[in-house]
């Protein structure tokens, strides 16, 4: 490499010189560009909106204006009714309680499957990057390829083995279930993340005569924070959002929000009310929406730090 | 330093912490082993079955495979897979990478976009399909609602059409996903070398060759993380077909994720269902472990 | 086959028996009965249990006219916890019953003579070996043709009472600018409308041989043939739009004066009702033309899950409660389908009602109730669903009549 002037100012391609932000920039684009890029973020913006908006939209309509057409115009009357008979009042089953009491069932799945899955997924991560032995690489490969398998292949083979685990039909056993199609994608992830952090740190701590779980809780759990968040996010939006473990391995008092939902929107006969449906679809993803937002930040950062480096 | 404790503690510590990680490990790999392995093990003896509605053990041979090849859906199936799973792959990369490429150009509202791209992942297709439905059909959906507009020749019914549905269910998965691989990307942007960057734009490099230099190599990783969270959605691929076609019209989008469900819990048929699965993850298998090997080996 | 089975009620006996304190008291039902009419007509039978004392555990789960449901029946079944009773049409109480899964109902049976007021026709799903495993809770039948009288009236057509009359009022009604045809293109009511064209074109010998006894010659016979090219008539009685569309939307259709005629099981009169029109004057209801004195039909049953040795209390209450003729009628009144007794009172039942159970004893004493291909109720579900597929397939325009008669040949050799 030529020897470079020590200059602060970096020289951009059109032209312009501009001072190295907190952000990186290696080209500053200046009005026609900038605002091409803007317009092109817009664009895509409305892509990804659109559905939300039909759904929305159409959720904060009465039935009659739904079933007259016009499914992007606005609600010439609005109202909350279908919002309130999602959550309390609509037919999902024999009683019509609407989404409300399943959302515990949900809850109560969710965040035991989520935290184990996440742990031992780091576990695992730390043993194949920092205590890696020979093979531990093809180990890998053989956890990571659980990723891949269809639910509806281990559906009945699963069913089985938690008959004969006596877990069937409780909350632990869909627990369970979650657990282990979770690992393989948190063990990828705090895999992936690891493997970019300082082995040296690792050594010098053992010469120092730190042990096995020691070095973890002190030296790497602490910085996990960003990977930690991406993975729980993710395996958060798959277990809240599955349907068919949840279905099948819950009995008549744990059903999880989505089988409601789902009862809700599938109805075969009937008046659909396509108001509530999307009014209790927009509910029932809340809750992920929220940890989205309010994760957003760390997700990214989660990823930044470098679980998708080498 | 300290001394080294008494040889015999020393030489026993040793042996626990050498036990320990892969005692730590053991848990998953016996998980894995079973759950996974066993399982895929437990389907290949059942396509060798003439189970029916539940498992039986009676083997019939071959019967179940050369069944499968007769079966016209299954062709539209595996063709459908290979279609959809490359658009959609190609497709979200090249968007993904686009977004994230322009979204790190410090632009003001940033936290709020990446939100608007991200967040359709959060919701289940249960419902999300219904909306997808209704925009796509022509009767009331964009095309209508662009000729109620006054463009009185567009026209939009794809979903109802034998040969292209197949591509509605691409713009509805690229949709869904498409924000989460942006993000990816964004986080592997963020992460290049900020030093080697500089140094070659001082060498003169055009923005151009900086990309294709260096960002998008560097970004290998995050192609591969992608890869697999794609590949793993589009196998997996059944909600939203069900919720966007159910499969037609006709056969027409069914997709072997949607056969083998069929197959197995509604027509009672789960010799087919299970050689039908087999062969989607000798497939699977075909692509992913080289693209795998390869990865992982030079992550070495 | 045999050590699983075994296995399979010694787990299912484990798992029973340490429960079975608690499950004598109530019953775990799983149906996909989710929206508002159906909900209240199995309130019906949910209060009727619960004056006995015994508490109903709901299992509802929706989808696919009963498809997710049966996926997790397989599941609780192969885990060991099967429910008490769950909703099942047609073949696949056989397919269970056949699995050694469903109790025994015969001293219930016995007790309250179900078999003299059950017609054979539904007795064929209701039993398995001479042994009854199920209780029937309704009839609907499925070859119905709804018409919009303002429509029929406009040009000049009364109820057709043949193909070919019934060829000219499409062309009647195309002429004067309405479609003639409302149409959902979904795989069951393609077939619905399959069952109902063959019917009239091979008459009931034909539906016998060729949907129930899967006779290879009748199947790939020049008259099926015929009923193919039939349905490629109808296809071009349909809008462009038909593709996916559901049932009900097409029901709307007639009801909005856009279509002049659709073809409909019996469930249909729900969305007529609901929208205020009385039959007779705003819509008529006649059989398919060419198959006036036939009824196809699908029932809903209630098949009892082995819970551990014999029938306990609860489902013994349970089946009883489904036949008793008080709830036969209460529930058939709000779900709009017919009695599965053929001894009962109707007058409570509307003018629509009445008229099918009259058709339904009828037929029944008459040899000419026929299960329902297109509902399950002519031949397992593996059939059932290889027809759909060349019956869609070619409703689509994928392949012509000829190809068609062999892809349904062939389909039905692969799925039995």
């Amino acid at each position: 490499m030529a020897s470079a002037p020590t200059t602060e100012v970096i020289t951009t391609g059109t032209g312009s010189p501009d001072p190295v932000g907190p952000h990186r920039r290696f080209f500053t684009a200046d009005g026609l560009a900038r605002v091409t890029i803007y317009a092109i973020l817009i664009l895509f913006c409305i892509y990804y909106l659109l559905p939300l908006y039909v759904m929305v939209v159409n959720s904060l309509k009465p039935l009659s204006e739904i079933t007259a057409g016009g499914m992007m115009a606005l609600p010439r009357q609005w109202t909350g009714a279908p919002w309130q008979s999602a959550w309390s009042t609509a037919q999902v089953g024999v009683d019509a309680t609407g989404l409300k009491p399943y959302f515990i069932n949900s809850i109560i799945m969710v965040v035991p499957a989520v935290a184990l899955s996440t742990i031992i997924g780091a576990l695992n991560g730390y043993v194949l990057t920092k205590w890696s032995f020979r093979g531990s690489t093809l180990i890998f490969g053989l956890i990571l390829f659980g990723c891949f398998i269809p639910f509806q292949m281990v559906l009945i083979p699963m069913a089985r083995m938690l008959g004969l685990m006596g877990m069937a039909g409780t909350v632990p056993g869909l627990v369970f279930v979650h657990f282990v199609y979770g690992i393989g994608f948190s063990t990828l992830y705090f895999r992936n993340y690891y493997a970019a952090f300082p082995t040296e740190l690792v050594r010098a701590a053992q010469i120092d005569g730190a042990g096995f779980f020691t070095i973890f809780w002190r030296i790497l759990l602490p910085s996990s924070g960003p990977i930690a968040v991406v993975c729980i996010i993710w395996q958060f939006t798959n277990i809240w959002n599955d349907f068919l473990f949840g279905a099948s391995f819950s009995d008549f008092d744990s059903q999880p929000m989505t089988v409601a939902l789902n009862n809700l929107v599938q109805s075969s006969t009937g008046v659909k009310e396509y108001n509530v449906h999307f009014a209790g679809a927009i509910m029932a993803a809340l809750p992920t929406l929220l940890v989205y937002v309010v994760a957003g930040r760390f997700f990214v950062r989660g990823l930044m730090a470098g679980s998708v480096k080498g | 330093m300290s001394q080294t404790a008494p040889a015999a503690r020393g030489r026993s510590m040793d042996r626990l912490q050498d036990a320990l990680p892969k005692l730590v490990l053991s848990p998953t790999i016996a998980i894995v082993a079973i759950f996974v392995y066993g399982f895929i093990l437990f389907t290949l003896y059942l396509s060798f079955t003439d189970s029916r509605i539940l498992p039986s053990y009676n083997l019939v041979g071959w019967k179940n495979y050369e069944n499968l090849f007769r079966i016209r859906a299954w062709d539209t199936a595996i063709n459908n897979l290979i279609i959809f799973a490359s658009l959609y792959i190609v497709i979200c990369c090249a968007l993904g990478l686009l977004l994230a490429i322009l979204l790190d150009q410090k632009i003001r509202t940033e936290g709020f976009i990446r939100t608007v791209y991200l967040y359709p992942m959060a919701l289940s297709f249960i419902v999300t399909g219904v909306a997808w439905k209704w925009f796509l059909d022509p009767g009331i959906g964009l095309e209508a609602v662009v000729r109620g507009w006054g463009w009185e020749s567009f026209s939009f019914g794809w979903i109802k059409d034998s040969d292209m549905a197949i591509y509605t269910i691409v713009i509805a998965a690229v949709w869904q996903t498409s924000g989460f691989v942006m993000a990816m990307f964004l986080a592997g942007l963020r992460g290049i070398d900020n030093e080697m960057l500089k140094a070659a734009q001082i060498d003169g490099a055009s923005t151009f060759a900086l990309y294709r230099r260096i960002v998008i190599p560097q970004l290998r990783p995050a192609f591969m993380s992608a890869f697999v969270v794609l590949a793993h959605m589009a196998i997996k691929s059944y909600d939203l077909v069900i919720a966007l076609t159910g499969g037609g019209p006709g056969t027409a989008t069914e997709v072997p994720a949607t056969f083998m469900y069929s197959y197995t819990f509604t027509r009672n048929q789960m010799g087919i269902g299970a050689a039908s699965a087999v062969i989607m993850l000798m497939t699977i298998a075909a692509i992913i472990v080289p693209y795998l090997w390869s990865e992982l080996r030079e992550k070495k | 086959m045999r050590i699983f089975r075994g296995t399979m009620t010694a787990v299912a006996a484990f798992a029973a028996s340490a429960t079975l304190a608690a499950a004598q008291e109530n019953v775990e039902v799983l149906h996909w009965w989710t929206s508002g009419g159906e909900a209240a007509a199995l309130n019906v039978l949910k209060e009727d249990l619960q004056k006995q004392g015994i508490g109903w555990e709901d299992m509802p789960v929706a989808g696919g006219g009963g498809t997710q449901a049966m996926t997790v029946l397989r599941a609780r079944v192969t885990s060991g916890n099967a429910p008490t009773a769950v909703q099942m049409l047609g073949f696949d109480i056989t397919d269970w019953a056949k699995e050694g899964a469903l109790a025994d109902l015969n001293p219930i049976a016995e007790e309250e003579n179900w078999g003299e007021v059950v017609p054979d026709a539904i007795q064929k799903f209701s039993t398995y070996e001479g042994q009854w495993v199920a209780a029937p809770v309704n009839v609907h039948s499925t070859n119905w043709v709804w018409g919009n009288k303002t429509i029929l009236d406009e040009i000049g057509v009364a109820q057709p009472q043949n193909w070919d009359e019934f060829i000219a009022a499409l062309d009647s009604a195309k002429e004067a600018g309405y479609t003639p045809l409302a149409h959902g293109g979904q795989a069951w009511q393609d077939a619905t409308l399959f069952d109902a064209v063959l019917m009239a074109t091979g008459g009931p010998d034909f539906y016998q041989k060729t949907m129930v006894d899967l006779d290879e010659e009748a199947l790939g016979s020049d008259t099926m043939k015929q009923v193919f090219d039939r349905m490629g008539t109808l296809r071009g009685y349909v809008d462009d739009n038909f593709s996916g569309r559901d049932w009900n939307l097409a029901t709307a259709m007639v009801i909005n004066g856009e279509a002049a005629f659709q073809m409909m099981g019996d469930w249909a009169k729900g969305e007529f009702l609901n929208a205020g029109k009385v039959p007779g004057e705003d819509f008529v209801c006649f059989r398919f033309p060419g198959t006036q004195d036939q009824v196809t039909f699908n029932s809903d049953q209630f098949a009892m899950f082995k819970q551990g040795d014999g029938v306990s209390d609860a489902q013994a209450a349970l089946a009883k409660a489904i036949m008793s003729p008080e709830f036969q009628i209460a529930f058939n009144k709000v779900k709009g389908s017919v009695p599965a007794r053929t001894d009962l009172d109707v007058s409570e039942l509307d003018k629509c009602g009445q008229q099918g159970y009259e058709d339904f004893k009828a037929a029944a004493s008459s040899g000419n109730l026929f299960g329902s291909m297109a509902h399950g109720h002519a031949n397992p579900a593996a059939v059932k669903n290889a027809m759909y597929d060349v019956i869609t397939a070619h409703f689509n325009g994928e392949y012509d009549s000829e190809t068609a008669v062999q892809e349904l040949v062939t389909a039905v050799q692969i799925a039995m």
